[in-house]
């Protein structure tokens, strides 16, 4: 993303953010509540269009086409186009309650890739076996606790092989004891997938294990970048600071 | 004058005031049918913010939920003849009742549809389901949760409220009784009865639609 500038009415969220994500790179934000984060995340997966400036994933422009070496605006058929390489893991889950969670992943396998009734039930169990629920296929969202759901929307979002995934504290609506489950399964993505990640997120422990660079972010601002050894260990900014302390003194 | 309630001629009358009730359901049938795909005509038209259109339809569901039934079915029956429109009693009257109550089945589909949180809209949209699969799979299946129970209620009103097209000729049930009246200078025996027939049928209707109720509040 570039120069990208997201208002609400009269309120900038997001201030000319100037950020890239290389291929395989994993990426935490942290950064104190309202401060952006959402909003960034939202906007890479193409769910708010940015009062300014451009996004591009893998090569395609969410809202711009480019012509004659200019950048035009464009409209939804494009975004639909960039979108096809961005997933997104959201907070509150969002399955879709009346499906099972076989349901839940074939859904896209089917109705986005096109793949044979067969096909998506086989890539499906594959992908949620991956996320220890071979034994809960049947299951519609109610009947499974929120890690189990959760771990079902990460399979349902890993079904299109995205290049990038997005992480919206996803573990933040979960129980204390469902958290690890969730991690866990995360962890092990970032460390055997050559998916980019962006990841949203209050836990600095799994941050600093994942992370190849951590953003920290204030009022729309990036305050601090780097490795995670240099912004969570040993930060510089003092705003850095006061938060990881607030952080763990919770 | 003493009045002396006869069961021989109450029972005498059965068979006629039958046939009316094949009217009455009939026209309640058709009537929803009718109202439940409006209804959802007249949701989707003003959801879906179209120029012209939407306002157009808020107006229009506006105008029938603000003006009495019985106004629609006489404008139906005795007015637009003289233009050269002209349907049986009983098609007129499903006809009217199923404008009535799609006015009101569209703001159920509405209430329905909005209440599908944002939050599938865009796990959709993520995963870049087409948009004709969104609505048909995603957001109308949930908003009919809501409304289904809803819908229940409206055809066990509409089944009771058949009863004012008596007044456009249709011989259903009320319409029968009232001959029957007329001929024998009976009414309280014809009238009694149908309105027991009425709630026959809609007192264990209507606890099928609290059970209905009941089973998708809990789910
Ligand atoms: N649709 C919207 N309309 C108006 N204001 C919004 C909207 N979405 C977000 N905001 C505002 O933008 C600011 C940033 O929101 P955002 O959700 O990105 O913060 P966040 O860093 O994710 O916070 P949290 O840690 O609480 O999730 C907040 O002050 C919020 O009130
Ligand atoms: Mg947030």
């Amino acid at each position: 993303m570039r120069d990208v500038t997201m208002r609400y009415g009269s309120r900038t969220v997001v201030d000319s953010l100037l950020l890239s994500v290389k291929p395989r790179e994993k990426v935490a934000i942290i950064g104190p509540s309202g401060s952006g984060k959402t909003t960034i995340l939202r906007l890479a997966m193409g769910l708010e269009r940015p009062s300014e400036g451009w996004i591009r994933i893998d090569g395609n422009y969410l809202w711009h086409v480019e012509r004659n070496g200019a950048l035009l605006p464009a409209g939804e058929q494009q975004a639909r186009r960039a979108r096809r390489a961005v997933g997104m893991v959201f907070q509150q889950f969002n399955l879709f309650p009346h499906m099972t969670a076989m349901q839940n992943v074939t859904e896209p396998l089917v109705h986005v890739l096109r793949l044979s009734k067969k096909d998506a039930h086989d890539r499906a169990a594959d992908l949620l076996t991956r996320v220890g629920l071979a034994t809960h296929l049947d299951h519609r969202p109610a009947q499974l606790s929120g890690g189990q759901q959760q771990r079902v929307a990460i399979a349902r979002s890993l079904a299109l092989r995205p290049k990038v995934m997005l992480f919206d504290e996803v573990t933040s609506a979960l129980d204390p004891e469902l958290v690890g489950e969730v991690l866990n399964v995360i962890r092990d993505l970032a460390h055997t997938t050559s998916m980019a990640m962006m990841i949203v997120t209050h836990e600095i422990t799994f941050a600093s294990d994942i992370a190849d660079r951590v953003i920290m972010f204030d009022h729309g601002h990036v305050v601090e970048e780097g490795t995670p050894d240099v912004v969570l260990r040993n930060p510089q900014s003092p705003r850095t600071k006061q938060f990881l302390k607030a952080i763990l003194e919770r | 004058m003493t009045f002396q309630w006869d069961w021989g001629f109450a029972f005498q009358q059965l068979p006629t005031l039958l046939q009316g009730l094949v009217f009455t359901l009939e026209a309640t049938f058709f009537g929803s049918l009718l109202a439940f795909v409006l209804g959802l005509v007249w949701a989707l038209a003003r959801l879906a913010e179209v120029p012209v259109v939407s306002p157009l339809v808020r107006l229009w569901v506006e105008f029938v939920r603000g003006t009495p039934l019985l106004i629609q079915l006489y404008f139906l029956f005795f007015i637009f003849p003289s233009y050269g429109v002209t349907l049986p009693a009983l098609e007129t009257g499903i006809i009217g009742l199923g404008i009535y109550y799609s006015a009101y089945a569209s703001e159920v589909y509405r209430a329905g549809i909005e209440g599908v949180p944002r939050g599938q809209w865009e796990a959709s949209l993520a995963l870049g389901l087409p948009l004709r699969r969104v609505w048909g799979r995603i957001v109308l299946p949930q908003a009919m949760r809501f409304a289904v129970p809803v819908l229940g209620n409206f055809v066990i009103s509409m089944f009771k409220e058949s009863a004012i097209l008596s007044t456009i000729s249709v011989l259903e049930l009320i319409g029968q009784a009232n001959i029957i009246g007329a001929e024998t200078a009976r009414y309280v025996e014809p009238l009694t009865m149908a309105a027991l027939i009425f709630l026959v049928i809609s007192y264990p209707a209507a606890r099928l639609v609290r059970l209905l109720e009941a089973r998708t509040g809990a789910a």
